[in-house]
């Protein structure tokens, strides 16, 4: 690119207000490519996305204006509300119980220990690795009758369940995946959060006579409770758009389908499968409103619980 | 201050624990992937087979062009990666530092659009890939990667932190906006173009959902929906299907034993996958 020397041989010719007009037009230029790649492929595709909600269409790609019958056929549709449910609780598992377990490798990994650099490594490969690889290697785990963990549970004497085909525990094990997927993004920023508390708060506390425990409770977790506030919002917006684990895992053909299937899994099938454009639509927006209210509340509730220095 | 031994010992314990439940998926898909179909449904099973048999990734590659998709899958990681540090630079240097009306909308019109998962797009964008006949190409996993606003806002706060003067200087003397940008502005803006590249090229790398919604021709898929179809193919032929996916994550997995601390980094500081 510009390659022409840093030297003023333009600058003669623009001054005073002709400068102002000059930036303006680099400015222009410049957020150019990107702004109206974000309006062609994003702005308007969400703008579409509504008006798809309120048509039908058929099988040739024709459209037809259908009102408000995709919303009516949405608040009916029993199947839409299972995939709500699996969403809710999916995500209100994970999400917690991925930042609970994070909470205690991090403050684990924060004591003067060998090794921290090799645990770290070992706990992120999860975050980095193909998620339909590892949808792909759970289910072989899972395998009721050759999987490794229901060989294991043998040892101890416990017949396990099959995992996958039952359809009240599938959730379970999509659940058990996602924690295992998510807890190396949430130790990671939870150590970065540790790092920063300052060393004094403790030698008070000690000076003061607080166990270890004491500490914990009265001085780690509160101040480290915006970083999980943090989570918490990461955490809800990708468990709610929950999609490989079960396309991979459970499958459209297994009977846990309707137990384990996602409001995403859902949209996927009725806009590409069903060719259910309009509908799929109004199922997609739904879960951004539904997630844009959650996120808001999570914001709201903040004041109650998240201490800032 | 240093504790007492047993209390070490303990800690190392839980985290050895720990670390075994996050390694041992990872294991058990290289073991199986080297053993026969029988021996891997053999109970009690066996641990390592012998002798190994490699021929399950011959068996994977033959059945699906899985060369075609690490071609497709890296062009397309390296195009998106290189466009939207590119032109999430350009735009964010433009946000930060030049004044122009309208800059103030549009950068918060960029910000509203952080609000809204990517799945709301997709079934427009599949519509304008379609109205562009660019379904089953390479070209349609690249072009709508190119574009973010995520990015833009991320190096927008980057260029805010960088001190002024020497720009200002550069400015004096004559040069332009972009000469300054390319110049003085992107070589102090590295880290942040690092963390931004390494957090697309993951979520590029791993990307499902887009890439099989519009590919369905095996020539253009990537290693994700590649493995997919595999595993419409093989159903529960496991050994086949875990040398799949070891041939699927090997290289983002190499990548991260590289460049370690700049992953690490770079996903904690710029937000979750998926």
């Amino acid at each position: 690119m510009a390659q022409t020397s840093i030297l003023g041989t333009n600058r003669t010719l623009k001054r005073g207000n002709p400068a102002a007009r000059s930036e303006a037009l680099w400015g222009y230029l410049m957020i150019a490519p990107n702004t109206i790649g974000l309006i062609i492929l994003h702005a308007i595709p969400v703008v579409l996305t509504v008006y798809y909600s309120f048509t039908e269409w058929g099988a040739f790609g024709d459209s037809a204006w259908a009102g408000l019958a995709n919303y009516r056929r949405l608040i009916a549709d029993t199947e839409f509300w299972g995939a709500v449910r699996n969403t809710v609780v999916y995500t209100l598992v994970v999400v917690p119980v991925s930042i609970s377990l994070s909470i205690i490798v991090a403050t684990l990994l924060n004591q003067k220990i060998r090794g921290v650099g090799i645990y770290r490594m070992l706990y992120f490969l999860p975050v980095i690795t193909l998620p339909v690889a590892i949808a792909m290697t759970w289910k072989w785990l899972f395998n009721a009758d050759y999987g490794l963990i229901n060989y294991l549970l043998s040892l101890i004497g416990i017949h396990g369940p099959r995992w996958i085909s039952d359809p009240k525990v599938a959730l379970i094990s999509v659940i058990m995946v996602g924690v295992w997927a998510r807890i190396g993004y949430d130790m990671v920023v939870l150590l970065s959060g540790l790092k920063g508390i300052s060393s004094t708060y403790y030698e008070a506390a000690s000076i003061d006579g607080a166990g270890p425990m004491t500490q914990f409770f009265r001085i780690t977790l509160p101040l480290l409770t915006p970083t999980i506030f943090f989570l918490s919002i990461m955490g809800l917006i990708g468990a709610f758009q929950v999609f490989e684990l079960i396309f991979i895992m459970i499958g459209r053909d297994s009977l846990s389908i309707q137990s384990t299937e996602s409001v995403s899994y859902l949209f996927y099938q009725k806009a590409f499968l069903h060719n259910e454009k309009g509908y799929g639509a109004a199922i997609v927006l739904f879960l951004f409103l539904v997630t844009l209210l959650l996120t808001m509340v999570q914001m709201k509730l903040q004041r109650r619980w998240v201490h800032y220095e | 201050m240093k504790r007492p031994i047993a209390a070490r010992t303990a800690i190392h314990l839980v985290l050895v624990l720990g670390a075994v439940c996050m390694v041992g998926p990872f294991l058990w898909m290289v073991l199986t992937s080297l053993k026969t179909m029988g021996q891997s449904t053999q109970v009690p099973p066996i641990l390592v087979p012998w002798p190994l048999k490699w021929s399950n990734y011959a068996d994977a590659v033959g059945t699906l062009p899985f060369v075609q998709f690490y071609l497709n899958t890296t062009i397309a990681t390296m195009a998106k990666t290189a466009g939207q540090i590119l032109l999430c630079s350009l735009a964010g240097y433009s946000f930060a530092r030049l004044r122009y009306p309208g800059r103030d909308v549009l950068f918060i019109l960029t910000l509203s659009l952080l609000m809204v998962p990517g799945q709301v797009y997709l079934l427009p964008q599949y519509m304008i890939m379609k109205w562009a006949g660019w379904l089953n190409s390479v070209t349609a996993l690249i072009v709508p990667g190119l574009f973010s606003a995520f990015g833009t806002f991320l190096l927008r706060q980057f260029f805010l932190t960088l001190p002024r003067d020497v720009e200002e200087a550069a400015r004096i003397d004559g040069a332009n906006p972009l000469q300054i940008y390319w110049h003085i502005a992107l070589p102090l803006a590295r880290s942040a173009m690092v963390a931004l590249g390494i957090y697309v090229a993951v979520w590029s790398w791993n990307d499902f959902m887009w890439p099989m919604i519009v590919n369905d021709s095996p020539a253009k898929m990537t290693l994700s929906a590649g493995l997919a179809s595999l595993q419409g193919q093989y159903g529960t032929n496991y050994p086949i299907l875990m040398a799949g996916a070891v041939l699927a994550v090997w290289p983002m997995l190499l990548l991260f034993g590289f460049l370690q601390k700049q992953f690490i980094e770079g996903i904690a500081l710029t937000g979750s996958k998926g």
